[in-house]
């Protein structure tokens, strides 16, 4: 890879949307972009000239801009996060693009995730799984010893794996059926492989599978999808231990 | 706090259902697959095969079983895709290519299922269904699908019919065969590369060798 410095001109096709009202795809040219700065920057340096010229600036979600809060979302090409895989979009560098290039950048679309303006949309229906389940109970009192309950290193590791997930949402805008099982898995595997979460157990893989189904986000049909476009590596393997923990839950609950 | 989903009504419900009950055709696809091939054996080792089959009283007992087996297939995919296509929202756009594209097979499942299906019921008219012939074999008067099967496959669009139809069968196991495992929870990274190898394996199998009769007719059986 190059270090030397270079700059891009390019042009993009943005989806611009206000709240109410349907979206379109309208185009501006990005000039001067620095090969080194990311997909976020070069989108500040095209707003930056929108602002000077009165106009209205591209709203989008971004917060740490370091790949691990989750709240960059943009579709860029097609591809949630842009092309490269386990890279949220505030990771992507300019120099993936090439000079001359048109962008087409859209929001996370899904019907469960309605545009707010422009490239931001709401997410929160993946907070409201959370709240049905992604939890676990903590007696109040004084703060037990660190490693007083012991973990098998191997779930340990599964359960850290799981827990990388951001809560981003690239994979229900990469799914073509907008099925949030990707997202619900690494949730539901991150506390069933813990001792913390043993007390929920149950409860928690019936509560939050309800949750994701009433938000009527799509049902998963193992395009794979969801791994391809997930920034932080969530396997499908996950979804495959929420399916028999969903199926554990069923069989055995008593109410 | 949310009520239970319902262990069969839920999202993951559906995936156990078009699991288990993919998975059982398969298994019949393999074995009708099999069978055919005694076509390259005798025309009577073709009949004396279905003759013993279609004799044994069992048989009406794994029709229906069958048939209802296809029927919540088919139910629950059509429940699937249409829920699939509203949840999908505004996205009329692009979809994820490269490093993050899927294979087509897994992206078209619901037009390959409803091809499969028209043919299944067409396959079952000119079949199952069809004109009766008889033959006697030592002293046993059994029906002669195989003078059928030779009547039928004379002709090229037929045969080039039976070949986009049983392609398009080939497709839909190489997706649904694997597919079906990871739906049942079974997915583990020891097994779950070599379950892949198999169900791309088994598809192009069951398809070639369904393949094989028709244009194995058409070719050599010329009349």
């Amino acid at each position: 890879m190059s270090t030397t410095h270079k700059s891009l001109n390019l042009t993009l096709k943005v989806w611009r949307q206000k709240p109410g009202a349907p979206g379109r795809f309208v185009t501006y040219p990005a000039r001067n972009i620095s090969t080194d700065m990311s997909f976020l920057e070069m989108m500040d340096v095209v707003n930056q000239d929108l602002i000077k010229k009165g106009d209205d600036p591209i709203a989008f979600d971004h917060d740490c801009r370091e790949g691990i809060c989750g709240s960059c979302s943009m579709t860029i090409n097609g591809n949630p996060h842009g092309p490269d895989r386990e890279t949220a979009t505030c990771q992507l560098h300019m120099r993936r693009f090439t000079e001359g290039e048109t962008i087409t950048v859209e929001p996370f679309r899904a019907r469960s995730f309605p545009v707010i303006k422009d490239l931001a949309v709401d997410r929160a229906a993946l907070d409201r799984i959370m709240a049905a389940g992604g939890f676990v109970s903590v007696s109040t009192g004084n703060a037990q010893d660190a490693n007083n309950i012991p973990v098998a290193k191997e779930n340990a590791d599964l359960a850290f794996d799981a827990a990388a997930c951001i809560g981003c949402g690239a994979c229900v805008a990469a799914c073509k059926n907008a099925s949030a099982m990707l997202f619900v898995s690494a949730k539901i595997s991150q506390l069933a492989l813990l001792p913390q979460g043993q007390v929920e157990r149950e409860r928690r893989a019936r509560n939050m599978i309800a949750q994701m189904d009433k938000e009527k986000f799509g049902n998963c049909t193992n395009t794979g999808a969801c791994e391809a476009a997930c920034p932080k590596g969530i396997t499908m393997e996950n979804m495959a231990r929420t399916y028999r923990e969903f199926l554990k839950a069923e069989l055995s609950k008593r109410h | 706090m949310a009520a239970s989903a319902g262990l069969f009504t839920s999202s993951i419900g559906k995936k156990y259902l078009m699991g288990i009950t993919g998975l059982a055709w398969s298994l019949f696809v393999l074995m009708h697959m099999a069978a055919n091939l005694l076509i390259f054996v005798s025309p009577k080792a073709y009949n004396a095969y279905s003759h013993v089959l279609i004799s044994n009283p069992f048989i009406y007992v794994a029709e229906a079983g069958l048939v209802l087996l296809l029927l919540i297939h088919v139910y629950n995919a059509i429940k699937l895709t249409l829920e699939n296509r509203a949840a999908r929202g505004e996205r009329a756009f692009l979809t994820t290519s490269g490093a993050k594209g899927v294979s087509s097979a897994s992206k078209t499942m619901a037009a390959q299922g409803s091809l499969i299906l028209v043919f299944t019921i067409l396959h079952l008219i000119t079949f199952k269904y069809g004109t009766v012939y008889m033959a006697s074999y030592d002293g046993v008067v059994m029906r002669d699908l195989h003078r059928l099967v030779l009547e039928v496959f004379q002709s090229p669009g037929y045969v080039g019919w039976y070949v986009v139809a049983l392609v398009a069968l080939g497709f839909h196991l190489s997706h649904g065969f694997q597919s079906s495992f990871q739906s049942l929870g079974l997915n583990h990274p020891r097994y779950t590369p070599a379950i892949k190898k198999i169900g791309l394996f088994y598809a192009v199998i069951v398809a070639a060798g369904f393949i094989a009769q028709p244009v194995y007719v058409f070719l050599v059986h010329k009349q």
